[in-house]
């Protein structure tokens, strides 16, 4: 029963990643809150449902080109409704969360509900984890999980683009003075943090069907690891999917799965109410010059 | 409009007689009180009138009904964003609480309408005001994500805890007496709404809320507590919303999880941008025409809540003033080409 | 110079601090303000008196020590709650109601519970027409009633008003202390000249003040107690003459900005 928590705790915290990480390099980025999150999710999981069953190809291509339309529509979004609301906060809120209801309740309407679309796994055999069986698509999501964490940060140690992304992240109008375009960055985030949510959907999705009703609650849960971690500090995406995570396995362990949603829902209100700027983040205080 | 040689550019000019009627003691002749008068006389004959040329058809007597429950909302929604500077995508929040409160008081303690919808409005918008109040301090962004998940965590705990009728919620709730009962107590409500907060904004007590708004700090300098001005302007919003919802399941005769649904935090926003933001006419304006089309495209089930959404989405990304703002203009102003 | 020598304390700062980070903004400053009393605070620019206010007034919480009015602790108390005790301030940034005519800024501080308690000023604002008394209050201030500057929109408006408006704040609360923030600066020499009467009548009504100003030599017409702030640390405090003549103010302000 414990390998049984540290184990799936642990996968449930990866796929937290996956779901959270793009939102959080977006605004962590750009400040901008991407809520469109949710939708690029599911409509890249339907994009390589529909190139692998309907266009029929190969699904790796499939995969490939799902991933690379999902930064296509980051692209678009920010420079069609981003670009022009930049700064104003609640507009980039409310112009990204209506255009990702676009796409969902788009989706509904087409026709795409209920359990009969899934994508097929990568590969169908278990392995062991301490005595504790684990499906291979579930490795997958782990190492996976870790990989974008750790490539991402590479990027951003080792490219020009990368370093332009962090320096934008600290200090936008500094980076602007030295030369980085604020817009083509900008842009790439929203790309990146999009493709993000792509491979995140291509993993999880495999373990469940394909529903519209996943782009509300990935939106949901990415909101609330990013807020409890601190918006825009990645470390603190990382520590609070861990800890949500695993406080999600025990309440389904434990409880009802009912209560999943509540404890990410009560997670964000508390955190707002408690410590807006997150537990996890080290974003400095800010205290306003008076 | 701009040639080769000669730039021009729109000049816009107050007319004469808006000048002159600002201050209601220049009246001075009829034509200057009809001036005055003839949008607001429009608005309330078009809503008076409405129940006696719709009472034939009770189904789209009800359609009126969902533009006045709606423009609650959007009053609601239109005096937090832009009065206040609380943008709160939560509006199902109000809407739920009130509902379930009025839904609970009937069933239950078996009160009539005529004091479950006062008592629930009331109760409900204490309760909101309460719940939050510790989130008061929270700007922008933050109150925005705080707000959405208020409505979400009610369903869930209802779901979760199986309370308050579980996913089945509430049926059998009393209905109203009669068609017009039905009716004008809703006008007159959404009525007491528009005017009565129309005019406080401009009351001492008003223009303390919408200080708040401008330069939180120098309210704080001057002694006033800004959450407690937050709080009292919520108060009056949530009144507004909780009303809404219990007027609304007294006239279905139930209610359900669906009272806390997204596209009841969605639609006012549309409505209040759509019909013109910090106007509280604008809302009623957009509610009126979001309803008709919604019941145009009730067939075509989700597709309604895409329309909405690019045709919100349309309207911020271009900042659109929204159509009360450019009547406004249009009707006050005259314009003309003047070269520079 | 006030002719109030009743020494009567009405606000002590003791050894009061305030890091931001590694930045010492304030260090170890203590001060006693008497009734009656202007005071002027001097310092070059990053020496940590607005900061110093700012702590006085609660809109920032000291890191270490403390402050009382009428011996009242009201270290880290809210800023409405010591805005209802009678100190108030200015903003050296004007911090004004931009989306509303000038005389409605001031129907707000009319409208606070204290101005409802006490009355504002000349006991207006306790019900009734709080419009006429932000007039009135605007013409006492120089804003001239005839040519209708009073209607007009605060975002409008020129520095010069709007730095009267953050006084005029203040005034309609009927303060007992009123702390400045540069109100001087950014205003022509017979701007100030005008409001340098008003101040000493302020005082003379009984009013305590703190002055920040960088206007040396018209501070020094209205202060009767000077302080001088380098680096957050307080260097010397006295008679107006005593200070100006000290080596390390001539040194730490002076030397560097020879035009006053
Ligand atoms: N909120 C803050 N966060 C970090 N540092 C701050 C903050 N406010 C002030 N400081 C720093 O504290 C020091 C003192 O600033 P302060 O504004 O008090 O100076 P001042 O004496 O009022 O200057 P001036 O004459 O320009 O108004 C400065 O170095 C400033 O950069
Ligand atoms: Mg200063």
């Amino acid at each position: 029963m414990f390998y049984d928590i540290l184990v799936y705790g642990f996968i449930q915290s990866a796929a937290l990643i996956l779901m959270a990480f793009g939102f959080s390099l977006v605004y962590g980025v750009s400040r901008l809150p991407n809520f469109a999150h949710g939708a690029i999710y599911v409509f890249t999981g339907f994009i390589a449902w529909a190139l692998f069953n309907t266009v029929g190809l190969p699904y790796w291509l499939s995969v490939l080109l799902s991933i690379l339309a999902s930064g296509g529509i980051g692209v678009l979004i920010y420079y069609v409704i981003l670009r022009r609301v930049r700064g104003m906060e609640v507009s980039e809120v409310i112009a990204t969360y209506a255009i990702g209801l676009v796409f969902l309740e788009g989706l509904r309407y087409a026709g795409f509900r209920g359990g009969t679309y899934t994508l097929p796994v990568a590969s169908d055999g278990v392995s062991f984890i301490f005595d504790v069986p684990v499906d291979h698509q579930r490795v997958l999501l782990m190492i996976l999980g870790f990989a974008m964490v750790a490539l991402i940060w590479l990027l951003t140690k080792y490219t020009r683009m990368g370093r332009a992304l962090k320096g934008m992240a600290q200090d936008e109008r500094a980076a602007m003075m030295l030369g980085i375009d604020s817009d083509a960055t900008a842009a790439v985030a929203v790309a990146l943090g999009s493709m993000l949510a792509g491979v995140a959907a291509l993993i999880i999705f495999p373990l469940g069907s394909l529903v519209v009703e996943e782009g509300y609650k990935v939106l949901i849960y990415a909101i609330a690891v990013c807020v409890v971690g601190g918006l825009g500090s990645w470390a603190g995406t990382v520590i609070a999917a861990f800890v949500l995570g695993y406080s999600q396995y025990m309440t389904v362990a434990y409880g009802k799965p009912h209560f999943q949603m509540v404890v990410m829902l009560l997670a964000i209100i508390a955190t707002l109410i408690v410590r807006p700027s997150g537990f996890f983040g080290k974003q400095k205080q800010l205290e306003e010059r008076v | 409009m701009t040639t080769e040689t000669t730039q021009k550019r729109r000049e816009r000019i107050d007319r004469g007689i808006k000048v002159r009627s600002e201050s209601l003691y220049a009246l001075n002749s009829f034509e200057e009180i009809a001036y005055l008068l003839t949008p607001r006389v429009l608005l309330i004959a078009a809503f008076v009138l409405m129940p006696l040329i719709l009472s034939p058809w009770p189904y789209w007597g009800r359609v009126g009904l969902s533009v006045c429950i709606l423009a609650l909302l959007s009053i609601s929604f239109d005096f937090l964003a832009n009065y206040v500077g609380l943008v709160s995508l939560g509006g199902a929040f109000f809407y739920g609480v009130g509902g379930y409160m009025a839904a609970v008081l009937n069933t239950e303690l078996g009160l009539p309408p005529v004091l479950s919808i006062p008592v629930a409005t009331l109760l409900g918008a204490g309760f909101c005001t309460l719940a939050l109040l510790p989130c008061l301090p929270l700007r922008g962004i933050y109150f925005a994500i705080v707000t959405l998940m208020y409505p979400l965590l009610m369903t869930r705990i209802i779901e979760a805890f199986d309370i308050l009728g579980g996913t089945e919620g509430f049926r059998g709730i009393d209905g109203f007496s009669g068609f017009f009962t039905e009716q004008y107590g809703l006008i007159l409500a959404m009525f007491i709404a528009l005017f009565g907060l129309r005019r406080f904004v401009n009351m001492d007590g008003g223009l303390v809320i919408r200080a708040v708004k401008d330069n939180d700090q120098s309210v704080r300098a001057s002694g006033i507590s800004v959450t407690r001005t937050k709080a009292k302007a919520v108060f009056l919003a949530s009144l507004t919303g909780c009303f809404a919802g219990a007027y609304y399941i007294h006239m279905y005769s139930n209610v359900g999880i669906s009272s806390f649904a997204l596209d009841l935090s969605i639609m006012p926003i549309a409505a209040t941008i759509i019909g013109g933001a910090g106007t509280l006419v604008g809302p009623v304006l957009g509610a009126a025409i979001l309803v008709p089309l919604s019941e145009f495209l009730r067939d075509f089930g989700s597709l309604r809540i895409v329309v909405y959404a690019l045709v919100l989405t349309g309207f911020v990304v271009f900042r659109s003033e929204g159509l009360m703002n450019y009547m406004t203009r249009k009707y006050q102003q005259v314009e003309r080409w003047v070269k520079i | 110079m006030s002719t109030h020598h009743t020494k009567e304390p009405i606000l002590e700062i003791r050894s009061l601090s305030k890091h931001f980070g590694g930045v010492k903004a304030v260090d170890d400053v203590s001060l006693t303000v008497n009734r009656g009393d202007v005071v002027g605070i001097i310092g070059p620019n990053g020496s940590g008196k607005t900061t110093l206010i700012n702590c006085i007034t609660g809109f920032l919480k000291p890191t270490k020590g403390t402050v009382s009015f009428h011996g009242k602790d009201i270290t880290g108390k809210k800023p409405h709650k010591i805005a209802d005790m009678g100190i108030n301030r200015t903003f050296q940034i004007m911090r004004p109601y931009f989306s509303m005519p000038a005389y409605k800024n001031l129907v707000i501080p009319l409208s606070s519970p204290r101005a409802k308690r006490v009355g504002g000023w000349r006991g207006g604002g306790k019900h009734g027409d709080r419009d006429t008394v932000a007039v009135d209050i605007l013409e006492e201030l120089g804003f001239e009633r005839d040519s209708r500057v009073p209607y007009k929109m605060a975002g409008t408006l020129p520095t010069g008003y709007l730095k009267r408006l953050e006084l005029g704040r203040c005034l309609a609360l009927r303060p007992e202390l009123i702390i400045c923030d540069e109100v001087f600066s950014g205003l022509s020499a017979s701007e100030i000249s005008s409001l340098v009467p008003l101040i000493e009548k302020l005082n003379g009504q009984g009013i305590t003040m703190i002055m920040i100003e960088h206007r040396l030599a018209e501070l020094f017409r209205v202060a009767n107690r000077v302080m001088a702030l380098s680096y957050g640390e307080k260097v010397t405090e006295g008679e107006p003459d005593e200070v100006i003549n000290h080596p390390k103010v001539r040194e730490a302000y002076l030397g560097s900005e020879e035009d006053f």
